[in-house]
């Protein structure tokens, strides 16, 4: 009998600790994949941050260094640079990525360091129990925007592809959802895509995920998709914004 | 014999990393230190190494974090407000356990301070500038060659304890030019780093680099080995160097440049008919405790003098237990106490009886 399903090799045999409907399950399969697919888990080694995905080094089988928060791009760059010849990952959240950590982030980018960047946008803080993020949409209630984000009080969401895609060294940016298969399927392709970038020494590349937290969006798992897919596919349009044609 | 050149601290310092095998080095602008970073920046792309200006401190130090958790031997280097940029990371370096080398060539404070030289920084490096309980090994160099010798050695401690070593020395060691004379062949320990991230090449279980354990049990536990290792270091690496102790009427303790300046006043001194002995730290952590309680009889007191408002001192008097009083004679803002200076204090303190 043919196997049409089974767990990624890259992935380990481990619950996840994420809560129900929580869709860093979904990314983390899809990473774990590609990694299957390109046949480099014994050379890849990925960079945990610091929030609700912190000990991801414990679900993939590949080497794994935890990062202090926001710091994993210079970590990551500080690994690549030791063996240049690795593929090199990092897994961060709005927070991590777009707040404490933006100026990891941009000149890792800005230098092409040859290191993907996984980029988890769910428009709050998870492992906190939800304040507002660089990423949080206008009006959206928060536990430190209660009365919604407010443009005057609290200023705009960060748009992080736009933003990097202004760097000459960051080759490859692209925005994909998890809200259903088809997207699902995009965003797969862009990650491989983005691993395969790197490994072709042309730069940084980052995908950036738009996905759910429906613990503190107090919103049901088919809510949140729903409401993922309402509200912040029209403010974070998804697509290539460089790189699309990048041989690799 | 080896190679003799004359050369600026800074520059001793950035050949000793390369001779002692360090191929990556991440940091920051910042005055009295920058040699570092141009030497650094000339020589890493002839041996293959790397060389990255970073976007900050913080950036540089995590960069260590990367490289050092890969495998390799790394160095960053600062002065003391890039120093306290790095204390984030020298916490999770610390407990992640990876060997690495930072260079703090302290400057006054505090604040932006000014960019003389200063020895304000003592308590930040022996008592933990960053949060939780580690140590890191603080070596004080008073000399090019001494920073030549001990920035080698610093990568073999750190290798040899999965530890963070400083180089600490100040704005005068930086750049004074003297001669230095290399060894044709350094001495450097090649240890197991079977628990770097190198790759699995899917012939082993995944490495993992971290330095959190959300079971309290795991990180107490983990703690203690710490601890362990801390309590094996202060029994084999105290490092330090004694003269005119046995017969002294008083020993002076001093460490990286002050303790130049006491050993012209241990001459002038001696002319008058005192007898000066000095007690220099060259490990500022380990402490070496014992090497006062030795002595701790033998003068009528003893003097501390730093670059400080009196921060070893408190060690110093911690190791005597109050069996004779310590004083206490320092100099703030880029100031250096002057040889004369010095010894109308030993004198003053003598006449007390």
């Amino acid at each position: 009998m043919a196997t049409v399903f089974k767990r990624p090799h890259a992935l380990k045999d481990v619950s996840l600790h994420y809560c129900p409907g929580c869709t860093h399950g979904i990314v983390h399969r899809l990473i774990a994949e590609v990694i299957d697919e390109l046949d480099i888990e014994g050379k890849t080694i990925g960079v945990s941050p610091v929030g609700c995905a912190y000990n991801n080094y414990e679900y993939f089988n590949c080497d794994m260094q935890q990062a202090a928060h926001g710091r994993a791009p210079a970590v990551a760059t500080g690994i690549k640079r030791v063996h240049p010849d690795k593929v090199v990952f990092t897994y961060q959240g709005d927070g991590d990525l777009a707040a404490i950590g933006t100026a990891e982030i941009v000149h890792a980018a800005t230098r092409g360091e040859k290191i993907t960047t996984v980029f988890i946008n769910n428009a709050i803080y998870g492992m906190t129990s939800g304040q507002m993020a660089p990423t949080t949409l206008i009006n959206q209630v928060t536990t430190t925007s209660p009365y919604g984000r407010k443009p005057e009080l609290h200023g705009f969401p960060i748009k992080v592809c736009e933003l990097l895609s202004t760097l000459e060294g960051a080759v490859y940016v692209e925005r994909v959802s998890v809200h259903d298969i088809k997207n699902i399927m995009n965003a797969k392709k862009a990650i491989k895509k983005a691993f395969q970038v790197q490994m072709a020494n042309k730069g940084f590349s980052i995908v950036e995920v738009l996905s759910t937290c429906p613990t503190n969006w107090g919103l049901s798992p088919v809510e949140a998709l729903k409401w993922l897919q309402d509200n912040m596919v029209s403010f974070y349009p998804l697509g290539n914004f460089r790189g699309r044609d990048l041989e690799v | 014999m080896g190679e003799r050149l004359l050369m600026k601290g800074n520059e001793a310092i950035a050949e000793a990393a390369l001779r002692a095998g360090c191929r990556h080095y991440f940091g920051y602008p910042i005055t009295p230190q920058t040699e570092i970073a141009h030497y650094m920046a000339k020589k890493m792309p002839l041996v293959g190494g790397t060389f990255i200006q970073a976007e900050s401190e913080v950036a540089a130090i995590n960069m260590v974090y990367g490289a050092a958790g890969a495998g390799a031997r790394v160095m960053t280097s600062s002065s003391s407000p890039g120093i306290s940029l790095k204390q984030e990371g020298i916490s999770y370096i610390s407990g992640a356990e990876l060997p690495a080398v930072i260079v703090n060539i302290i400057r006054c404070g505090p604040g932006l301070g000014g960019i003389l030289p200063a020895q304000g920084d003592y308590f930040q490096a022996v008592k933990g500038g960053g949060h939780g309980d580690y140590k890191m090994v603080v070596l004080a160099p008073c000399s090019v060659q001494e920073l030549y010798e001990l920035t080698v050695e610093a990568f073999n401690i750190a290798d040899k304890y999965r530890i963070l070593v400083m180089i600490m020395g100040d704005g005068v060691l930086g750049q004074m030019m003297e001669a230095v004379e290399f060894k044709d062949k350094e001495e450097i320990i090649h240890v197991d780093k079977s628990w770097a991230t190198t790759g699995t090449g899917m012939k082993r279980e995944h490495n993992v680099i971290t330095s959190i354990y959300i079971n309290p049990e795991v990180l107490e536990k983990h703690n203690q080995k710490l601890q362990a290792k801390y309590r094996t270091i202060e029994e084999k690496e105290v490092r330090v160097e004694t003269y005119n102790c046995e017969k002294a009427d008083i020993i002076v303790s001093a460490f990286g440049t002050v303790a130049r300046i006491v050993k012209n006043v241990i001459k002038m001194a001696e002319k008058e008919g005192i007898k000066v002995g000095l007690i220099r730290p060259i490990t500022l952590w380990p402490f070496p405790t014992e090497t006062f309680r030795k002595y701790a009889e033998v003068p009528k007191a003893f003097l501390d003098v730093e670059l400080n408002a009196g921060q070893m001192v408190e060690d110093v008097r911690l190791a005597l237990e109050g069996k004779r009083p310590v004083y206490f004679h320092g100099r703030m803002g880029g100031m250096l106490p002057t040889q004369q200076e010095i010894l109308d204090k030993i004198k003053e303190i003598l006449k007390k009886g």
